[in-house]
């Protein structure tokens, strides 16, 4: 239909420009549970989904969002949930098989101060290692941190992109403060949209394997109601995707699993580098925390201070060869994040000693300010 | 440069903020953009919006959150005590004259009274485009937008029906800020 | 019955072919009820001659969840206690094809409760068949939503203090438009409202009372799959039309079975379909 993207200049709060971003990129079935501060996605669903033929249901909790889009997504639909902190710790658990069973989907956690109920009405980024580990078990995850209005568009039709292209779920990692920000948006034309597919079977059922793949790890995907005859199971499965319960048999399935994205990680991972080609100390950041970040940046450069930014767009798959490659080159890290190190652990990690990392920290509530990133840049004034 | 809008529920405290954001953005090709409260208190009690302009017309905000506002438009009495003392000191106040009564405006403020919600209701029948009036006197003393894009920006957000009434609440505010701005008879 | 020709030299049961012979034997223990029951089912679809492409099953966890892994349909044995979400979700994707969800007592009512009652307060286009067992057969016999009161279970060994859920009343109660009750000695019964409920918009339950002699039947002195049936045939009272309140289990004296419920309401997917028409008309995206 016409107007299923809104091409043109807008200037759009930021949890709208999300919605519109998983419509651009052919969402049409969104289930959710009302949640601060991400509830104003669901309202923009539920408005514009059935103007278009697709489908909004409100469910009765997030475990229930979380199965009804892996679900609607088996039967060949581009599907979305979006949640907070509290309502992303009921998805984990069918996040766990949505990668388990390779459906594509997109998970939108607008994050807020946590634990618990925490702040609902105001923000915080702490919920990046639950993203990356919250569900059972040894798994890889794909999750992008928006810094704008602009991006939850954008990555919102990244997101779909990359669930399509490699058959898993991708979260959505963005903060009260961008989801509840007012910006303008700039929605391309519809042709100028490049919207990636999962892969489908190209061999009749009688030849199809359902998880045997090619050099790729992505097994192409036949949906419901087309004489496949799929099966599906949470179960640690074999080619056919039938259970089999032994070390062997599951070795070879998740270490598929985790090489289906490690492999890829070189095309997945995308971040975007700031005054780094000189820089002798690099903040890291992501989310809004990056726009003062880069303030603070630009701001030290005045003051003599060869400061760069290193933003994440993929917090996860993380870019740890980048921070290795860094290593040799800046003499200090400073990571700023509205949660206690997380991000920070894995950048000292990666720098594995070889640079010292300071941290910006704050538990939730506030925005870090540009100020306050740049007093920690002074130990390296001139 | 940071504007704050400030006031109760129901006095369009947020459109004001979303219009003049969406002007100064979408309109007038800068960049900028908007807050506004959420939770309880954006129901019916106290409310606030704000928009952050930035300083260079290719970069995005870096700071989207009102901090020290340059201009504070306040329609209520409480929204008065809570934010002007957070206005900077050389900063510009607006404020609906009979809503607030404003003691003690520090030096160096330059303050302007603006009757909006009287101004509705009296020249257009109409108190809920108060908020309107007050941005049409905002753009006169300010200068923080073009008219043309402000009015723009009427056209593209409220409803067909509610346009010519929004837009004439702009022509309403913008005469009476001139007024205000004539050389005082004395 | 089944439509296929049976040659002497190669004698197939009729409804082989909705199954993945590759995966027998399944795992169900000697004297188990869920065989039968999902029997009853193969035979429903194939009765009313649904396409066997056109039938999605989903399963949740328990010996009942295992049912998705034996028929050949679209079969997703998911989470526990998830079957009715994530076949919400599918039946929306795919309206034309009949979705099915197959799972034990445990799975839908105690951990997905609330995915039950919601699902039939929307009513929502899909034939939920619950296999009751009166415990958790998987984990090796523990208490659970419908065990009834004293009875015993390796977490209940003194006997089960608390009360079981008379389901036919809990999902009527919510909004299903279709609610039996049948045991697996009541195989006839049991097709023959498989075969209603598949054909009724909105949703439908079916409990199927069945015998556990591992969970249930020894510990509770009723003896093994045998007896269990007979222990049916004795007290099994059929009560087509009596009030879902008065269905509840005492599982000493009797087991009411019958069809309790069967009145139309518009299907969740019904009224979508009305809104569609609806909410297409209307063009407003204006922001704000
Ligand atoms: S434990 Fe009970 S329900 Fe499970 S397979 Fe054995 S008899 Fe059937």
């Amino acid at each position: 239909m016409s107007n299923a993207v809104l091409t043109g200049t807008h200037f759009m709060l930021g949890d709208h420009a999300c919605a519109e971003g998983a419509i651009a990129a052919g969402c049409r079935f969104f289930a959710g549970y009302p949640i601060t501060p991400a509830t104003e996605i669901a309202e923009r669903m539920a408005r514009r989904l059935p103007q278009l033929g697709g489908v909004y249901i409100q469910m009765e909790d997030e475990l229930a969002s979380m199965a009804a889009i892996l679900g609607a997504s088996c039967g060949g639909m581009k599907t979305m949930t979006a949640t907070s902190g509290p309502g992303l710790s009921l998805m984990l658990e069918n996040i766990g098989l949505g990668i388990m069973l390779e459906i594509p989907c997109v998970v939108v956690n607008v994050q807020r101060g946590a634990p618990s109920t925490g702040l609902p009405t105001l923000v915080g980024q702490g919920d990046v290692m639950q993203a990356r580990w919250g569900s059972h078990g040894d798994y890889e995850i794909i999750a992008l941190a928006p810094s704008s209005v602009q991006e939850m568009f954008d990555f919102t039709v990244l997101a779909f992109n990359l669930a399509e292209r490699y058959r898993t779920p991708v979260i959505l990692l963005a903060d009260e403060a961008v989801g509840h920000l007012t910006e303008r948006v700039v929605i391309p034309p519809p042709e100028e949209i490049e919207l990636w597919e999962r892969p489908r079977p190209t061999v009749p059922p009688e030849e199809y394997l359902p998880y045997a793949t090619d050099e790729s790890l992505i097994p192409p995907m036949a949906l419901a109601g087309e004489g496949y005859f799929v099966h599906m199971t949470g179960l640690t499965h074999d080619e056919r995707g039938y259970p089999i319960i032994n070390g062997e048999a599951h070795e070879r399935l998740v270490r598929r699993l985790l090489e289906k994205i490690r492999k890829h990680a070189p095309e997945i991972i995308r971040y975007e580098e700031v005054l780094m080609d000189d820089a002798e100390v690099a903040v890291v950041s992501y989310g809004i925390t990056a726009r003062s970040a880069l303030r603070a940046v630009r701001e030290a450069r005045r003051q003599g201070i060869r400061a760069g930014l290193l933003r994440l767009i993929t917090v996860w798959p993380f870019p740890e060869d980048q921070i290795r490659e860094l290593s040799r080159q800046v003499e200090l890290f400073v990571v700023a994040e509205i949660n206690q190190g997380q991000i920070r652990r894995e950048v000292e990690r990666a720098a594995a000693g070889q640079v010292p990392v300071a941290g910006v920290h704050k538990l939730g509530g506030t925005l870090i300010t540009p100020d306050e990133i740049l007093e920690a840049l002074w130990v390296r004034k001139p | 440069m940071e504007i704050q809008f400030a006031g109760f529920g129901g006095q369009g405290i947020i459109l004001a903020g979303y219009l003049l954001g969406k002007a100064i953005a979408v309109y007038e090709g800068k960049s900028a953009s908007m807050t506004q409260s959420y939770g309880p208190e954006a129901r019916g009690g106290a409310c606030s919006s704000g928009v952050v302009v930035s300083r260079n017309p290719e970069e995005l905000v870096d700071y989207p959150r009102v901090t020290r506002p340059d201009i504070l438009v306040v329609m209520s009495q409480e929204a008065f005590s809570t934010y002007l003392p957070r206005l900077k000191p050389e900063g510009t106040l607006l404020y609906d004259a009979d809503l607030v009564n404003p003691e003690s405006i520090p030096e160096g403020v330059t303050a302007y009274p603006v009757p909006a919600t009287r101004l509705a209701e009296t020249e257009i029948g109409k108190r809920i485009v108060a908020n309107v009036v007050m941005l049409g006197a905002l753009v006169v003393l300010t200068r923080v937008v073009s008219p043309e894009a402000l009015r723009e920006a009427v056209r593209t957000t409220v409803k067909p029906d509610y346009v010519e009434l929004n837009l004439k609440a702009l022509e309403v505010g913008m005469a009476y800020a001139q007024n205000l701005l004539q050389p005082q008879e004395v | 019955m089944g439509t296929q020709t049976v040659t002497p030299q190669a004698v197939q049961h009729p409804y082989t072919r909705y199954l993945r012979t590759d995966r027998l034997p399944h795992i169900w223990c000697p004297g188990c009820g869920i065989g039968i029951a999902m029997g009853a089912f193969l035979a429903a679809v194939d009765e009313l001659g649904i396409p066997q492409e056109k039938v999605a099953v989903v399963s949740g966890i328990g010996c009942t969840g295992r049912v998705a892994g034996y028929v050949k349909f679209d079969s997703y044995h998911t989470t526990h206690g998830r079957p009715i979400p994530f076949a919400t979700g599918l039946k929306i994707a795919r309206p034309e094809m009949t979705v099915v969800v197959f799972s034990g007592d445990g799975d839908l009512v105690s951990i997905g409760g609330n995915h039950l009652i919601h699902a039939a307060r929307r009513n929502i286009d899909l034939t939920v068949i619950c296999v009751n067992n009166f415990n958790y057969g998987m984990t090796g016999g523990q208490m659970g939503p419908t065990t009834p009161h004293r009875a015993r279970t390796t977490t209940t060994p003194y006997g089960n203090l608390e009360f079981p859920f008379n389901l036919p009343y809990l999902v009527a109660a919510a909004g299903a438009v279709y609610v039996a009750r049948w045991t697996v000695l009541h195989v006839f019964h049991l097709r023959e409202s498989i075969k209603e409920a598949l054909q009724r918009r909105g949703f439908s339950f079916i409990e199927v009372v069945s015998p556990c002699p591992v969970g249930f039947g020894r510990p509770n002195k009723i003896g093994e799959g045998l007896e269990e049936m007979r222990f049916y045939r004795e007290h099994a009272l059929i009560q087509n039309g009596l009030h879902p309140k008065d269905a509840a289990l005492s599982f000493r004296d009797r087991i009411v079975v019958g069809k309790f419920v069967d009145e139309a309401r518009p299907s969740f997917l019904q009224v979508l379909e009305d809104h569609f028409r609806n909410a297409s008309r209307d063009p407003s995206h204006r922001e704000g």
